[in-house]
């Protein structure tokens, strides 16, 4: 019998019986305006500002900064000396195509990136960004610095509902980040830049 | 020679400063988690549908895993399945050896650690990082892990420093965390830019998408497994997770439960090989299906590695994870590991003072509290019991079932303790009286006072 036949018959024989799945919390009733004849209703923008809020505290908790999107140009044009930046984002210009890189390897060299995220979540900052987005996976770990892009009314609340909007099998990878890279192995002390960016910023647009 | 938990508690122990600083790290983390779930007013309601989901795993877990594999393999993952550690590290190395690969990096997975891996991987030649800081900190100093999210977490910086300067390179007598965090920083990305392969740990697997979610917070695990063209994770039967809906209750009850962070940094979803790559998934039972066949224990396997328990547990705050000389230390690591061998590891059961605290914490509400008394059953039934516990019992045993005998004994010991010498009662033989003392002995029996009180107030 194969390895996979024999823990498939050992579970079938040991396992307990039947146990249902539960059912997960329903969205809270946030209406947006738009599309489908979706009613705009009065709560909403103080429900979205609520979202904000909570979305700008939690990241300046785990070390974000915020930029705002008036100034994310002048920033990045302004960023170190000689920098080596990627961008993803329409009218952020980069200076590394990533049209010419064709190995991971080539993307040690650089000092700052810009994504779009399609998601943000307001309970823990968390983002989504896919594969489509960072073109090479490895990009928004490798870069020393990061720089991601949300829209305002891609805020929700909760990580249920944040896995109800992205499909996280659309892509061959997607990440959800609420940080830059840290670390407290050691003594417990808080040290960000563990191995990927050193620093975050959003720009919430 | 085999050592007892007890023994190996005691020894670190000899430290009292230590094990005082080791106590109010871990108790600190713990205080963390009370913080960040005090924003959550849902969270019992949470814990509770962690809970259901994973139950329903284990009885549909044949189903799940099939799904998952079916899943996985059409989104070109290539899976395996292994029975047990053997066989796990056969397959791993299996894969490495078809790549010509020599060096590879890790990022943390507890499941390897089960199977020792690393060791297994190096007799063949082949290098083997760890890439997580805590990881890495203890695989310089050849240790096993402590603790399952902060490795090292009983080592203080000094000595990381000392073992830096040795190892790395970094100055001598430098301790600055943020300076060693530096270090390895450099050291590890030369390490990830070389690897030809990464492995990584699972924390949840979805059945429905045929893809892996790893969870870091340093982005260790995606720098390896995003730049070498073979990525191989490793998991344990228990991570399938039916609907990537699932994911919600799991990320939102893991990292706030592990150290207080309302989630970790990155929670990565690979599904499919990155363009030129190849992407394994290695399925271990490893006496798992064992474990689901023990009704009174299977509940375990609900476990998601938050490593709570640990943290808020009064034992394992004073006797540090190497006391419990298993892959996963603390309450959790006391109920996994009988099952695993119970000669060895019975005497973990005992590691506890069933406060229940462990129960209260854990995010899948998982009974651990009552699982250590029960596994105390089993050991005891099954003549693992050691003799300090054995005899003791078995004269209490005798005793406590005979009336006459009880009043009889109950006098003689309140005179006898009286009048003994210390040594007689404090001796070796009382492992009890070690490090406490008896309470003053009472003139008379609650049974004799009660007679008393009670003839006494009758005649009024």
């Amino acid at each position: 019998m194969s390895s996979k036949a024999s823990i498939l018959a050992a579970i079938r024989a040991n396992k307990p019986g039947p146990r249902p799945l539960p059912t997960l919390p329903t969205d809270p009733d946030i209406q947006r305006g738009g599309g489908d004849g979706a009613q705009v209703e009065t709560p909403l923008t103080e429900t979205l500002a609520e979202l904000e809020t909570a979305f700008r505290t939690v990241l300046k908790g785990s070390k974000t900064t915020f930029i705002e999107p008036a100034e994310l140009k002048s920033y990045v044009r302004d960023f170190g000396s000689d920098p080596v930046v990627v961008s993803t984002v329409a009218d952020v210009p980069g200076n590394l195509p990533l049209a010419s890189v064709t190995d991971p390897l080539q993307l040690a060299g650089v000092d700052l990136t810009i994504l779009p995220a399609r998601l943000g979540v307001a309970e823990n900052g968390a983002m989504w960004v896919s594969e489509t987005e960072m073109v090479h996976r490895v990009l928004p770990f490798i870069t020393q610095h990061l720089i991601l892009v949300v829209q305002r009314d891609a805020l929700v609340a909760t990580m249920h509902q944040a896995y109800r909007r992205v499909r996280i099998g659309a892509t061959g990878f997607g990440v959800f980040i609420a940080g830059p890279s840290k670390t407290a192995d050691i003594e417990q002390s808080l040290v960000i830049g563990a191995h990927g960016p050193r620093s975050l910023a959003v720009v919430l647009q | 020679m085999t050592t007892t938990h007890a023994q190996r508690a005691a020894d670190f122990l000899k430290d009292e400063d230590r094990t005082n600083w080791h106590d109010q790290s871990i108790w600190h983390v713990r205080s963390k988690r009370d913080g960040s779930i005090a924003g959550i007013p849902e969270w019992e309601a949470l814990r509770q549908l962690g809970s259901d989901i994973k139950d329903n795993v284990l009885s549909n877990l044949d189903t799940y895993l099939e799904q998952f594999e079916a899943q996985a393999t059409a989104n070109g993952v290539i899976v395996h399945w292994a029975k047990d550690a053997a066989e796990h590290n056969q397959i791993v190395h299996g894969i490495l050896e078809r790549h010509a690969v020599d060096r590879i990096v890790k990022s943390k997975s507890m499941l390897t650690e089960e199977c020792h891996l690393n060791a297994y991987l190096e007799e063949q030649g082949i290098e083997v990082i760890d890439t997580d800081l805590g990881e890495r900190i203890i695989q310089l100093k050849e240790e096993p892990p402590s603790h399952i999210v902060m490795p090292a977490i009983h080592l203080k910086k000094e000595e990381i420093g000392a073992l830096f300067h040795e190892k790395l390179g970094t100055d001598e007598g430098a301790s600055d965390p943020q300076y060693l965090t530096e270090a390895a920083r450099q050291h590890l990305r030369e390490k990830f830019l070389a690897a030809k392969a990464a492995i990584t740990g699972v924390n949840f697997a979805v059945a429905e998408t045929g893809g892996i979610t790893v969870c870091t917070n340093e982005g260790n695990a995606d720098m390896g497994v995003h730049l070498a063209p073979v990525q191989i994770h490793c998991m344990g039967i228990e991570k399938v997770i039916p609907r990537a809906e699932h994911l919600g209750v799991f990320t939102r009850l893991l990292g706030r439960s592990a150290t207080g962070q309302p989630i970790t940094i990155y929670t990565s979803h690979h599904h499919r090989p990155k363009p030129g790559g190849e992407m394994h998934v290695v399925i271990v039972d490893n006496g798992r299906t064992k474990q689901l066949g023990r009704e009174d224990f299977r509940n375990s396997l609900k476990c998601i590695r938050c490593g709570a328990c640990m943290n808020t547990c009064p034992i394992y705050r004073r006797s540090g994870g190497h006391s419990y000389d298993h892959t996963i230390p603390g309450p959790i690591g006391s109920i996994l590991s009988p099952g695993l061998d119970l000669k060895k590891h019975g005497d973990l059961a005992f590691a506890s003072t069933l406060c229940g605290s462990c129960s209260d914490v854990c995010p899948v509400k998982i009974d651990i509290h009552e699982q250590l008394y029960k596994w105390r059953q089993v050991v005891s039934e099954e003549g693992h019991l050691e003799n300090t516990k054995r005899i003791p019992l078995m004269g209490a045993g005798a005793v406590l079932s005979r009336d006459g005998l009880y009043n009889f004994m109950g006098k003689a010991a309140r005179v006898a303790l009286n009048i003994a010498p210390r040594g007689m009662v404090y001796n070796r033989f009382n492992a009890w009286g070690a490090s406490r003392e008896l309470p003053e002995v009472p003139q008379e029996s609650f049974k004799e006072w009660y007679a008393r009180t009670q003839s006494s107030s009758d005649e009024q």
